[in-house]
């Protein structure tokens, strides 16, 4: 997503805000004027400052291009990926594939998640069915072997626990 | 010849490190070559691996893979027209009009020679200031050491982006990312939201992971253009000519070796900016100007020795002050960190062997690149023609692996997954990704030195000006940031990039 000037400008201001609030509530440490609140604060103060300048920069812009006659810029765009449906199954495998490794891995295994991790990717991607299978099967092995036996990595076993090698 | 000197040799010569560079070698021409990844990615994914290593090695890893991807990162430029590396994008056009006119392997064969000497030249340069400044840096206080930092992050958002105020917001988020936990002045857990895997903060490695390899395998699988087509091109031997080609352009070579070396030094501005420049300067004092553009080695030599040399020059503000010179070395700094070898003068003092051996790493690297990048010139067709969609989620598999080896936690995972996520918008946005990093890296030494200066100074800010360096390089800075609001320059400041 494209956002315009204008928003990124109003959500910067709207976090440096809330940070510079956050960071009130950090203890002070005695006797010296700075403590661990300086810093954020002092980047709080800085996210406001650049988001009121975007803001301020957006706001101009759109009053040239009112002025000119030409339409507004939008308040945001969608990439051109959003209208073509493989892209955006591509992106949703992607992201539900390493949710799947992250909720699952422990409990199914890496050399299970892992093929399917591959094949889900592979597939979308448009590789064909028998070779997605193979190369997930071997690429999975091969990783397990390097990180699991060559440098120690506790990979989880899951289900295949009771034939670890 | 000291005996540090001997022990850096029989460090850098030792059977298994050699292995090392081989493998690294080859890794790296295959990653540069390969579309869509690029040497600081290289860099990335050997993070992993090289955890495992001893320091040497693991330097030695990620010299040789950087030197040969930012060369293989030309090959692709000239059958493709598709820069293998950002590094090679300036002179991309030229080096595929130069294929069209059938001179694919003169194109070649000038990446390779002149990317040799111009990382040859960078490597002379760090031997020969590193040592100088760190001696010269052992005297520096908290007051320097802030002011540089400073300064440092300062040219990372003036150099490295042609949008000043957005490399600001991304350097800002880069500072505040490295607040998170318990490593502050009070030891007071920030920004953990009650989480026991923040309080020790956000990993370096899991968001470089992230931002440079995960984001990249996002493009790759929403991208909607159409894959190019491999030119057929006859290649030769690619030595050929390249001693005529030396004598013909001596001094363009020398330039772009300096301003390669200068701009990598710079912390921001890596390789990328290094041949976008140096293309440009052979232009402009070029007797042939017209010529570029359609066919024209004389800017390849140039820029090729350019980008080279910026990757030996990224490494001296960081063996010096642990600045990072570009986002490769940003990298490396925190491989260095984990493997005890902490940047800084005091290892020059300490340690000088473990320096003489990366100084002997960036030689050998950069001769070997000779005979290896010949061979993958040989083989490029079969390595274009790699199908990446097998590819790309194997190397996503192995970044979730890779993020998850450093401390055995899926934490990490998420924040890599985050951190790709983050770096795609932000990158969509027109935010650049190196000032976040350089942030990420540098903000825990940017509070430290600011702290305690202020609580050597008991909080008068004058105090931050009164040792000659610190005010010096507190001058340099202020002006820096002052440079855009100079009444002829605002103008181009308000007016939107195209």
């Amino acid at each position: 997503m494209r956002f315009n000037d204008v928003v990124w400008g109003a959500l910067l201001m709207l976090f440096g805000s809330a940070l510079f609030v956050d960071v009130q509530g950090f203890p002070k440490m005695p006797g010296q004027h700075v403590g661990p609140a300086a810093m954020p604060g002092a980047l709080a103060v800085g996210f406001a400052v650049c988001g009121a300048i975007l803001l301020w920069r957006g706001l101009r812009q759109r009053a040239a291009a009112q002025a000119a006659g030409a339409a507004a810029p939008p308040w945001a765009s969608a990439p051109p990926w959003f209208a073509s449906p493989p892209q955006v199954l591509g992106f949703c495998v992607l992201v539900a594939v390493n949710l799947l490794y992250l909720l699952a891995a422990d409990r199914l295994g890496f050399i299970v998640v892992g093929v399917i991790y591959l094949m889900a990717l592979m597939r979308v991607l448009r590789v064909r069915w028998w070779l997605a299978l193979v190369v997930a099967v071997v690429m999975t092995l091969l990783i397990h072997g390097v990180f699991y036996k060559l440098l120690k990595v506790p990979l989880p076993w899951g289900l295949l626990q009771p034939i670890s090698w | 010849m000291s005996s540090a000197w001997l022990q850096a040799f029989g460090m850098v010569f030792e059977p298994y490190n050699i292995v090392v560079m081989l493998g690294a070698s080859l890794f790296g021409l295959f990653v540069g070559a390969v579309p869509g990844l690029t040497a600081t990615m290289a860099t990335a994914l050997l993070v992993p691996v090289t955890f495992f290593m001893a320091p040497i090695p693991a330097v030695a890893a990620m010299v040789t893979a950087t030197a040969m991807a930012i060369f293989s990162g030309d090959i692709p430029g000239c059958l493709l027209r598709m820069p293998g590396t950002p590094a090679s994008a300036a002179y991309t056009d030229e080096a595929y009009s130069m294929t069209r006119k059938g001179l694919a392997e003169v194109a070649l064969g000038a990446g390779l020679v002149f990317s040799c000497i111009g990382g040859l030249f960078g490597t002379a340069v760090l031997m020969l200031a590193a040592p100088t400044l760190a001696e010269f840096a052992l005297n520096f206080s908290s007051f320097e050491y802030f002011w540089l930092v400073l300064m440092g992050l300062t040219c990372a958002v003036f150099i490295s982006s042609d949008r000043p105020l957005k490399g600001l917001v991304t350097l800002f988020l880069g500072l505040l990312v490295a607040c998170v936990g318990l490593d502050n002045p009070a030891a007071f857990p920030r920004f953990t939201f009650g989480n026991t895997e923040m309080l020790g903060g956000i990993g370096l490695i899991p968001v470089m992971i992230g931002m440079f390899a995960v984001s990249e395998i996002i493009r790759y699988v929403v991208d909607t253009a159409p894959q190019a087509l491999i030119i057929e091109a006859k290649i030769g031997n690619v030595f050929k000519g390249m001693w005529a080609l030396a004598r013909k352009y001596p001094l363009q070579v020398l330039r772009g070796s300096v301003l390669g070396t200068v701009v990598g030094a710079l912390p921001g501005a890596g390789a990328d900016i290094a041949a976008w420049m140096s293309y440009a300067m052979s232009k402009k004092f070029s007797k042939e100007p017209e010529k570029f553009g359609t066919g024209h080695v004389e800017g390849i030599v140039e820029s090729g020795a350019a980008n080279n040399s910026a990757l030996a020059g990224a490494w001296i503000p960081a063996l010096v002050f642990g600045i990072p010179g570009d986002s490769i070395t940003a990298i490396v700094i925190g491989v260095l960190y984990m493997k005890n070898m902490n940047p800084g003068p005091t290892l020059f003092t300490t340690h000088p062997q473990n320096i003489y051996a990366v100084f002997l790493l960036f030689i050998v690297a950069n001769l070997i690149m000779l005979p290896l990048g010949y061979l993958c010139i040989k083989v490029a067709k079969r390595i274009l023609k790699v199908p990446r969609d097998m590819l790309m989620p194997v190397i996503l598999l192995f970044c979730v692996v890779g993020s998850f080896a450093i401390n055995n936690t899926g934490f990490d995972i998420g924040v890599m997954l985050i951190a790709g996520v983050v770096a795609y918008l932000l990158e969509e946005n027109g935010f650049p990704i190196t000032p976040l990093i350089l942030g990420v890296v540098l903000g825990r030494m940017l509070e430290e030195n600011l702290v305690s200066s202020l609580i050597k100074s008991d909080g008068d800010p004058l105090a931050f000006f009164e040792r000659p360096i610190a005010a010096t390089l507190g001058v340099l800075t202020i002006l820096i940031w002052l440079a855009p609001l100079w009444p002829g320059r605002r103008r181009a400041a308000v007016t939107p990039p195209p």
